[in-house]
């Protein structure tokens, strides 16, 4: 046993015939951020759920915070703060209001709870919001209350499921950014996320989830290094054009990926290989030289067909 | 544990309430007045000049008030244990929120049907002070039947709450209140004795939840004779209370525990 504060081994759900993770194994430790990456129904939110003590494992093993959540849930879940996919906040009631109630849920006292909200309340931006209704706030201020609202128990392990989806780029930066002052403070996150740029911003380490199973796992720079290069050249030729460049491409670099609309080629140098390719008089119709991404790791791994 | 909890999802449900009670005001102080009103005293006076004295050997309204107040308490704890619930499950998803806390599901249905018994006991009282001003009853029996009327919510509503749990959408609440209460609210013995239906329906309709919170009501609030001896009807209330709660309970964590 180490101390990590969830280890699990040959972890398992089934939804009767349907297998939603399929043997995973993982750990978490102390005051890292951890993410589950992958697209649609890779078992991401099952996963969540077992280690959040909602949802009974099927078979393996699984420990949170020290604890095996079918015996334990409810000393588990009283130091986890869950952050849901979805904000179900009561919106009848005020942003001070809704803190308070789930304050009390966790058997606070009023006088504990409320040094709590004013602090939460700022760290939140919410301050001016305090006694407004909930229904009318932006989809960004809910996720905020959704998640100073999970952190109201002072919680050893914060789980954020898709903690941005629906955001508008300006509150999922905001919201980015008190993450990262969370993860500061020490307090160990988990995120699930379909957002490479998430992760990458996010995570210190990261499995990438696929058909219930993990399909790899490191740090998003490893993972980059393993299973992409430094950088990406993408080129794009006039239609009908693509063809007859592509199979010239293929010796330049060490990978060549071939899409419908574009050749992407990894490589530790794109500036280097854009020469390569110049030198050989081929002339895109255009060019883009970027980092290599998760995104890239992403597509490689998980293929490039659409999941619904 | 299960009673601290309870009453913290109890706490919170007040605090909702709070903030909207002004929706149910109609239904819970108004709608009483008004079925006095109609039918008490307007439909009222026409049985009394006819055949109504003979049969009833009691003015009408008299005989109709601790009978709506059972009806009262059925509709409100039906109600209350329906849409609010589906929202918990679905609409709004709180009960996920709630049960991601130490709070577990045993605690948020007892805490819930708790928060029901509380609503019901200001709809019966209320209820309960407007028939002592229709000079229906006293104020002492008007008091006596209030228990018997909570209780019966409390019934309707544990056995609400297990059939919500089971209900992909509101079609279902739709229809229950269609064709199960509208019909006990109809035929229970609230606005007529059960002795004017038909011989060979009776034994169904002595079979039911509502006529037994009735025969409660009215005999203590008027004192009189019960319709069927009022220790069946309490133990079956209570019955219906206790399977109908535990009931929730197994059919709530199969809905939200997955």
């Amino acid at each position: 046993m180490t101390d990590a504060l969830v280890h699990a081994r040959n972890l398992r759900k089934e939804f009767g015939e349907l297998v939603a993770v399929d043997g995973i194994d993982f750990e978490v430790r102390p005051g890292e951020t951890f993410g589950f990456l992958g697209p649609n129904g890779a078992g991401k939110s099952s996963t969540m759920k077992m280690i959040g003590a909602v949802s009974p494992r099927t078979d393996g093993d699984l420990r949170v915070l020290g604890k095996d959540p079918n015996e334990h849930g409810q000393e588990i879940r009283a130091d986890l703060g869950v952050i849901p996919q979805e904000d179900n906040l009561d919106l009848e009631l005020t942003v001070y209001e809704n803190l308070l109630i789930y304050g009390r849920y966790f058997g606070m006292s009023r006088k504990v709870i409320n040094d709590r909200i004013d602090e939460l309340l700022v760290f939140a931006q919410l301050d001016e919001r305090r006694n407004s209704r909930v229904e009318p706030l932006s989809g960004g201020m809910k996720r905020r209350l959704t998640i100073a609202r999970g952190l109201i128990n002072t919680p050893k392990l914060l789980l954020l499921d898709e903690p941005t989806t629906g955001l508008d780029p300006q509150a999922r930066h905001l919201l980015w950014d008190r993450l990262y002052r969370l993860k500061q403070e020490g307090v160990t996150l988990i995120i699930t996320t379909h957002y490479m740029d998430e992760a990458e911003q996010l995570c210190d380490r990261l499995v990438i989830m696929d058909k219930g199973r993990i399909v790899t796992e490191g740090s998003p720079k490893e993972l980059i290094e393993q299973h992409s290069r430094r950088e990406v050249l993408e080129m794009r030729f006039a239609v009908g054009t693509q063809e007859e460049h592509a199979t010239r491409l293929e010796s330049l670099a060490p990978r060549v990926e071939i899409l419908p609309d574009r050749v992407l080629l990894y490589t530790d140098d794109a500036d280097a290989t854009a020469d390569a390719v110049a030198a050989q008089g081929i002339v895109p119709e255009s060019t883009v030289s970027r980092r290599s991404t998760l995104e890239d790791v992403f597509l490689r791994l998980t293929g490039r067909t659409l999941v619904d | 544990m299960l009673l601290v909890h309870s009453g913290r999802v109890v706490e919170a449900s007040a605090r909702v309430y709070r903030r909207t009670w002004r929706g149910s005001v109609i239904s819970t102080f108004f709608n009483p007045i008004l079925y006095l009103l109609a039918m008490g005293v307007g439909l009222g006076q026409l049985v009394d000049d006819g055949t109504g004295t003979a049969a009833l050997s009691i003015p009408y309204l008299t005989f109709l008030a601790p009978g709506l107040l059972a009806a009262t308490a059925m509709m409100t704890g039906a109600g209350d244990a329906s849409w609010p619930v589906m929202a918990g499950i679905k609409w709004r998803k709180t009960y996920d929120a709630i049960l991601a806390t130490p709070v577990g599901v045993s605690d948020l249905v007892v805490g819930q049907l708790s928060w029901v018994g509380v609503r019901l006991l200001f709809v019966t009282v209320v209820y309960s002070g407007v028939m002592t001003a229709f000079d229906a009853t006293t104020v002492a029996q008007g008091a006596l039947a209030v228990p018997p009327a909570v209780l019966t919510g409390l019934g309707f509503a544990a056995i609400m709450t297990a059939y919500t749990a089971r209900l992909k959408d509101e079609q279902g609440i739709s229809a229950i209140f269609r064709f199960a209460i509208m019909p006990l609210f109809l035929f229970s013995g609230t606005f007529f004795p059960l002795s004017q239906l038909p011989g060979w329906i009776q034994p169904a309709a002595y079979a039911t939840p509502l006529f037994h919170g009735v025969s409660l009501c009215r005999g203590l609030a008027l004192g009189t004779d019960f319709a069927v001896n009022p220790m069946y009807s309490v133990a079956y209330l209570l019955t219906m209370l206790i399977f109908g709660t535990l009931l929730a309970i197994r059919l709530m964590g199969r809905r939200l525990i997955t």
